[in-house]
C-alpha cells in the first residue's frame, strides 16, 4: 500500500509548527500505524533528515502513551482502540493521512506529535486516591462488594489516561478522565469515604489547570479507546453536588 | 569459588521464622531521623511506585524517576492475567508453603529458599493492601474475591481484574504515590532517564540523569538508591516488553561494581501472537490465563498442516480425532497449565517437527471452542473479552470463531542485579527490586508471580530492610551534588553522548538493534548450545564495532531526541547480550528457561546438573574489554527436597 502523509512538525514548545508532507510506499496492510511511522522515520534518518517525534511505549493499547490525532479523530479511524492498535488495513491504498498531536491548551506540544500531559498527574494528585498507608488494612474479603459494583468500578478504572477525551472535546474538557477516576473509587466501599471531597478537589484542580467545561457533547465517550461511558460523568456530578451541598 | 562480597545475609533459623526473626533483628530509623534521609527510586512500575509511596509514607524524602511522561505508563501496566497470593480463599488446600514450594519448583531449584518463602509469606498482605486502595478485583456474586489458576499450580490462587490486572495494581500503587507527591514526601521526575550511578567512598550516593524533554544533564544525590527499572528482554529487539523498557540502569550499576546474577535466565512466554513480518516492532502477549480455558493443539497429520498453510482448510474443520493436544498428551497432570518454559519448548518441538500451523511454520493453536461450548460465549467474553478484542485488532481474526495462533516470545528476565536477603546489591546503599533483581524466580518464573514480587518488594520488604542500612546513615549529611564524584561521572556521561552523536554513520539505531536481536534469538533464545553461544559472543562483538563505527543518531543532545535515547540504551544492551551469552555458555546444564541442547533427557526435558550448577552465577565487571569474573553463591536447600521437576503425574 502507499500513502501520502501530512504530519505536524514543530521543533519545540516555543516554535511555530506546520504540516509537512511525505510519501510512503510498500506498506503491508498488516503493518500497524506506528510501525508505518517507524518505517518512515528510518527512511528519513537514512536520508539524513530528522525523524518525526511521537510518543509510544507498550504498543498493545494499555500504557496510554500513544496520542495521535489521525484524519480528525483521536486514535484514528476505528472504535475503541489506541493509535498503536490501529493497522493500515483500516485505510485505502493511496489515502492521504493527516497526523496531528493532541490539541489542547492543557497539553502543550513538546515536539512534533509529542505533548505534555502532566496536568493529568496533577489532577490525580489532588485526590484520585484512597487515603490509606501501606499495612494495617483489613483482610481482602472482610468487606463483600457486590459483583455489579466491582464490575462498574472496573469499567471506569479501565481508563488509560491517554487524553483522547480532552483532545476530542471542543471545549478541551477533562470531565471523562476525572469522572472515570471518581466513579471507579466511589463505586467501592473503600473509596466511598472520601468520595465527595475527592470529586470537589479533582474538579477544582481541573479548572485551575485550564481544561474547559463539559457541555455534554458526548464526543469523549465516542473516542475513548476503552469505551468509558459518560454515565460516569453523571456520577461525578452527583458526588460534586453532594459535596457542594455539604459546604 | 565463593566471594566475601556475596554475603546473602540469609537469617538463621527455621525457614518459616526467618523473616519474622530478621525483622526483629534489623535496625529501624526514628521518624525524626527519617526526615533527614533521602532515597532515590529509579522506575515507577509496581516495584518502584509501591516502594516510593511506602517510603514516603514512612517519612523519608523520596525522589522517583521515570522515563515516560507519567509514572502510570511503566510496563507493569501491561501485565494481564493476575497476581498470586496464598490466601486459600478457595479452600483448595493452598498455603504459604505450597506457594513457596510451587515457586521453588517452577524455578527449577535455582532460587533462594529464604527469599521465596518470604515472598509467599507476604503475598496475602498484598491483596489486602490493593483492596484497601480500591483495586477492583474480580468478585463472585456473593461479593467475595474470585480466583483463577495459572501455570505450574494445581490450586486457584490467582487474583485478577479482567485481563488488566497489572494496570489495576499499578493504578493502585500510582495512586498511593500520587498521594505522597501531594503530601510533598515524594518528588516525581518524569521524562528523566538515569545514565549513571554516582559512587562516593564505595557507596551509592546519587545518579546522573538526562532530562528527556530538554536534553539537560542533571544530578541528584541521596543516602540510598533503589533500582526498580524492570528487566532486559528488549535486548532481543522483538519482545513482549514495551518499546522503551531497557536494561540500562542494570548495566550502569554493573559497570560501577554491582554483580549481575544469572543473566542467561530469560523467560520465553508460550502464548504470544506470532511474528508477521520484517517490519514488526514488538510482540504482543496473550495472557497465560487463557490457558485456563483454551486448549493448545496442532494437527496430527502433516497433510492437514499443508492445507492450513494454503488456507484450504479452517482449523475448526479438523475433527477432534485428528488434533494433537500435545500438552495434555505429554503432561497429563498439569495439561495446558504446565509452566511457561515447558509449554514454550513443547510448541517449538511441534513446530520444528513440521506441525506449525501458519505460513511461517511458527505457530500453534490456542482453541476456545470447547470452553465456549461448556460455559457459553458470554462467560468467556467476561473472562477474556479485552484479550480477544486485542487479538482481533492485531490479526483481523475473531478468536470466538477460529482458534488463536500463538508462538513463544521473550517476555521476562529472571536474571538481574545480585541482591542479598535485604535486597541490597554488592554496592552499599544500592538496592534492586522487582524484575531488576535476580532473587525470586530461579530459572523460570511462574505466571502471576511478577506482580506479586514487584509489590512484595515495594510494599513489604524494602521499606523494612532499607531502614537497617539507613539507620547507619543518620549522621551523614545530605549528599553534596557538587562533590568531585558527581563532576567526574557527569563528564563521562557527556563524553559518551558526544561520542555517540558524532559517529554520524549510515545505520539507524533500530537497524543495529535488530541485528543484535536476531543473534540473541538465534543463539541465546529457546535452545542454546556451546558452538552457537561462542558464535553469538563473536557476532555481538562485531555488532558492537558496527555500532561505534556506523550508527547514525540524528539531532543533538539539547533537545527532545528519541534516537539518542535509543542509541544510549542499545549501547547498554550490547553488554547485556554478551553477558547473557557468556553466562549461558558457562552454565553447562539445562534448567528452567535455559535449555542447553547438550543437556536434555530422551524426551526433551531439561536435565539439571545439581552437583556443579546449584549456584547463583554472579558476574563482576572488570572493564570495557575485559572478561567479567564469575562469583558463585551456592544455593542451599534446607527445607525442600531437590528433585527433578515433574508435571506429568
Amino acid at each position: 500500500m502507499k500513502f501520502k502523509l501530512k504530519i505536524w512538525h514543530q521543533k519545540n514548545a516555543k516554535a511555530k509548527g506546520r504540516f509537512e508532507t511525505f510519501d510512503i510506499d510498500n506498506i503491508s496492510s498488516d503493518t500497524s500505524f506506528l510501525e508505518m511511522l517507524d518505517i518512515l522515520n528510518n527512511k528519513l534518518i537514512c536520508d539524513g533528515k530528522e525523524p518525526i517525534a511521537f510518543d509510544h511505549d507498550c504498543r498493545e493499547g494499555i500504557c496510554g502513551m500513544c496520542s495521535l490525532y489521525i484524519n480528525g479523530r483521536a486514535h484514528g479511524p476505528d472504535d475503541e482502540i489506541t493509535t498503536c492498535q490501529l493497522h493500515m488495513r483500516k485505510f485505502k491504498d493511496g489515502d492521504t493521512i493527516v497526523i496531528e498531536p493532541w490539541r489542547s491548551a492543557a497539553f502543550p506540544v513538546i515536539k512534533d506529535l509529542v505533548v505534555n500531559r502532566h496536568a493529568f498527574d496533577q489532577i490525580l494528585q489532588a485526590g484520585g486516591f484512597v487515603s490509606v498507608n501501606t499495612g494495617g488494612v483489613p483482610d481482602g474479603n472482610a468487606i463483600p462488594i457486590a459483583k455489579s459494583d466491582a464490575d462498574e468500578s472496573m469499567d471506569a478504572s479501565a481508563c488509560i489516561g491517554c487524553g483522547a477525551c480532552v483532545a476530542t472535546c471542543k471545549n478541551g474538557s477533562a470531565m471523562l478522565f476525572v469522572a472515570a477516576r471518581v466513579s471507579a473509587l466511589a463505586k467501592l466501599p473503600q473509596g466511598k469515604v472520601e468520595a465527595a471531597k475527592r470529586a470537589k478537589a479533582m474538579i477544582a484542580k481541573m479548572d485551575e489547570l485550564g481544561f474547559g467545561s463539559c457541555t455534554n457533547t458526548q464526543a469523549c465517550q465516542a473516542e475513548c479507546p476503552k469505551g468509558i461511558s459518560i454515565a460516569h460523568i453523571a456520577r461525578l456530578n452527583r458526588e460534586f453536588l453532594c459535596a457542594k451541598l455539604k459546604d | 569459588m565463593s566471594n566475601n562480597k556475596l554475603q546473602s545475609n540469609i537469617p538463621e533459623g527455621v525457614l518459616s521464622e526467618k523473616w519474622t526473626r530478621h525483622k526483629a533483628a534489623i535496625k529501624i530509623v526514628s521518624p525524626a531521623n527519617k526526615r533527614k534521609l533521602e532515597v532515590i527510586v529509579i522506575g515507577t512500575g509496581l516495584g518502584g511506585a509501591s516502594s516510593a509511596a511506602s517510603l514516603g509514607e514512612l517519612g523519608y524524602n523520596v525522589k522517583v524517576f521515570c522515563i515516560a511522561d507519567s509514572p502510570r505508563r511503566a510496563h507493569s501496566i501491561a501485565a494481564q492475567g493476575g497476581i498470586n497470593a496464598a490466601k486459600n480463599y478457595q479452600n483448595d488446600n493452598d498455603s504459604v508453603y505450597r506457594l513457596f514450594y510451587d515457586t521453588i519448583k517452577g524455578g527449577d531449584y535455582r532460587s533462594r529458599e529464604a527469599n521465596v518463602y518470604r515472598l509467599a509469606e507476604v503475598s496475602p498482605l498484598i491483596i489486602d493492601q490493593c483492596v484497601a486502595q480500591g483495586v477492583p478485583f474480580a468478585r463472585e456474586y456473593g461479593g467475595l474475591l474470585a480466583n483463577r489458576s495459572f501455570g505450574g499450580a494445581q490450586v486457584s490462587r490467582t487474583f485478577y481484574a479482567r485481563g488488566q490486572t497489572g494496570q489495576q495494581l499499578l493504578l493502585g500503587a500510582y495512586a498511593a504515590l500520587n498521594r505522597q507527591i501531594a503530601h510533598g514526601n515524594v518528588k516525581s521526575y518524569n521524562r528523566r532517564e538515569m545514565l549513571d550511578l554516582v559512587m562516593i567512598d564505595g557507596k551509592a550516593k546519587g545518579i546522573i540523569v538526562r532530562n528527556l524533554e530538554t536534553g539537560e544533564i542533571e544530578r541528584y544525590g541521596a543516602h540510598a538508591v533503589v533500582i526498580a527499572s524492570g528487566g532486559y528482554s528488549n535486548v532481543f529487539f522483538l519482545s513482549t516488553n514495551a518499546m522503551n523498557s531497557n536494561g540500562s540502569a542494570i548495566i550502569q550499576c554493573y559497570r560501577r561494581g554491582a554483580f549481575f546474577a544469572n543473566p542467561c535466565f530469560a523467560q520465553i512466554h508460550p502464548t504470544c501472537i506470532p511474528v508477521h513480518g520484517e517490519q514488526q516492532s514488538k510482540l504482543t502477549l496473550m495472557s497465560e490465563s487463557l490457558r485456563n480455558d483454551g486448549r493448545i493443539w496442532v494437527p496430527k497429520k502433516l497433510e492437514d498442516v499443508e492445507k492450513l498453510r494454503k488456507k484450504q482448510l479452517k482449523p475448526s474443520q479438523i475433527p477432534e480425532t485428528d488434533r494433537d493436544y500435545y500438552l495434555e498428551r505429554r503432561y497429563p497432570a498439569f495439561g495446558n497449565l504446565v509452566p511457561r518454559d515447558v509449554a514454550s519448548r513443547a510448541a517449538k518441538e511441534r513446530c520444528d517437527s513440521g506441525f506449525g500451523v501458519n505460513e511461517t511454520g511458527l505457530a500453534v493453536f490456542l482453541d476456545f471452542s470447547g470452553a465456549i461450548g461448556i460455559h457459553g460465549r458470554d462467560t468467556i467474553a467476561e473472562r477474556y473479552g479485552n484479550l480477544f478484542q486485542m487479538y482481533e485488532k492485531i490479526t483481523d481474526t475473531n478468536p470466538y470463531n477460529e482458534p488463536m495462533q500463538i508462538y513463544p516470545a521473550i517476555h521476562y528476565t529472571m536474571g538481574g542485579i545480585w541482591v542479598d536477603y535485604n535486597l541490597m546489591t554488592t554496592i552499599p546503599g544500592l538496592y534492586a527490586i522487582g524484575e531488576a533483581n535476580f532473587s525470586d524466580h530461579g530459572g523460570n518464573r511462574l505466571g502471576a508471580s511478577a506482580l506479586m514480587q514487584g509489590l512484595a518488594d515495594g510494599y513489604f520488604v524494602l521499606p523494612y530492610t532499607i531502614g537497617d542500612y539507613l539507620s547507619k546513615e543518620i549522621q551523614t549529611p545530605k549528599t553534596d551534588i557538587n562533590h568531585e564524584a558527581f563532576n567526574e561521572t557527569e563528564n563521562q556521561v557527556k563524553e559518551k553522548i558526544n561520542k555517540v552523536l558524532n559517529i554520524k554513520g549510515k545505520q539507524p539505531v533500530d537497524a543495529i538493534h535488530k541485528k543484535l536481536g536476531r543473534i540473541m534469538w538465534e543463539y541465546v533464545g529457546m535452545a542454546r548450545n556451546e558452538n552457537g553461544l561462542k558464535k553469538a559472543i563473536e557476532l555481538i562483538e562485531e555488532v558492537r564495532k558496527e555500532f561505534w563505527a556506523d550508527v547514525l543518531v540524528t539531532g543533538e543532545n539539547a533537545e527532545f531526541n528519541q534516537e539518542l535515547e535509543k542509541a544510549l540504551r542499545l549501547e547498554c544492551f550490547l553488554d547485556v547480550g554478551k553477558l547473557m551469552a557468556i553466562d549461558a555458555l558457562n552454565r553447562k546444564e539445562s534448567c528452567g528457561g535455559h535449555l542447553r541442547e547438550e543437556m536434555q533427557t530422551e524426551d526433551g526435558e531439561t536435565k539439571r546438573d545439581d552437583e556443579n550448577y546449584m549456584h547463583v552465577a554472579a558476574w563482576e565487571y572488570k572493564g570495557e574489554n575485559e572478561t567479567p569474573v564469575l562469583h558463585k553463591e551456592p544455593l542451599v536447600y534446607e527445607t525442600v527436597k531437590v528433585s527433578t521437576r515433574n508435571y506429568k503425574d
